[in-house]
């Protein structure tokens, strides 16, 4: 079993890759890996709690991890009691914890 | 402290294009923090970020003088990082691929910087105890 850490940036809006994202992240779940998703710059518009797209639930009712990086949250002024349920903010830092476990990483 | 552990980072954003410049700047700097090595490998656009010739300006625009503009220099946060690698006693070590630099004729950089080729992303990330490759899309 290996740990992913998908890096997403891109505003569910902008992009459905996003959605293409949140499906590998699931399935990835899904085949008994660890997930951990951290939303980041754009990123994070989806996880607000009143976004009809929020892409992640599925991975995280499954198990998956989703953070969401304070400072981008701070740009956009979004609220930490303004996230999706499930959602959790955080800082870089755990990023970088994650980086040095040796989580497979990829930016999106 | 971490300081036997290495990450390595690749950045292909131009300068003053995209927020990823931002994020790429916030985990080199988180990473230091936490004590640990850090390699960067510039390529396309990205060997721009440590130019010298980067100049602030004013804005005209808006009515304000150089020093009220306090435009941002990106090759000046790299000198930032640059000094805090030192005060923690870290090695920052910033590879610019020197084909991407002889093409947009940005070869004056921050000290510390150096050229080189994608073999040395290759040799970075063999070194690290991982790598981030940050796309430009």
């Amino acid at each position: 079993m290996s740990h992913y850490l998908v890096l997403e940036s891109r505003d569910c809006l902008e992009s459905r890759d996003s959605k293409k994202m949140a499906t590998l992240a699931e399935e990835l779940v899904q085949a008994g890996h660890q997930v951990t998703v951290f939303l980041i710059q754009n990123g994070v518009l989806g996880a607000r709690s009143g976004a009809v797209d929020f892409f992640w639930g599925e991975m995280a009712d499954r198990g998956g991890e989703v953070l969401a990086d304070e400072f981008s949250l701070r740009e956009r002024g979004i609220p930490a009691q303004g996230l999706h349920p499930g959602v959790e903010p955080a800082s870089l830092d755990r990023v970088i914890d994650l980086m040095a476990s040796g989580c497979k990483v990829i930016w999106h | 402290m971490n300081s036997n552990l290495t990450l390595t980072f690749s950045l292909m954003d131009p300068p003053y294009e995209n927020a990823r410049s931002t994020t790429a700047f916030r985990l080199i700097e988180a990473a230091l923090r936490k004590g640990f090595h850090v390699n960067v490998f510039a390529y396309e656009g990205a060997v721009a970020l440590p130019f010298l010739q980067q100049r602030a300006h004013a804005n005209a625009v808006h009515g304000r003088d150089v020093e009220q503009e306090e435009h941002p220099l990106p090759h000046q946060w790299v000198q930032s990082l640059m000094r805090l690698a030192e005060e923690k006693g870290l090695q920052l070590q910033w590879v610019n691929c020197g084909l991407c630099v002889d093409e947009r004729g940005v070869d004056q950089a921050v000290s510390g910087v150096r050229r080189g080729t994608p073999g040395d992303l290759w040799q970075f990330a063999q070194q690290s105890v991982n790598t981030l490759i940050i796309p430009a899309s």
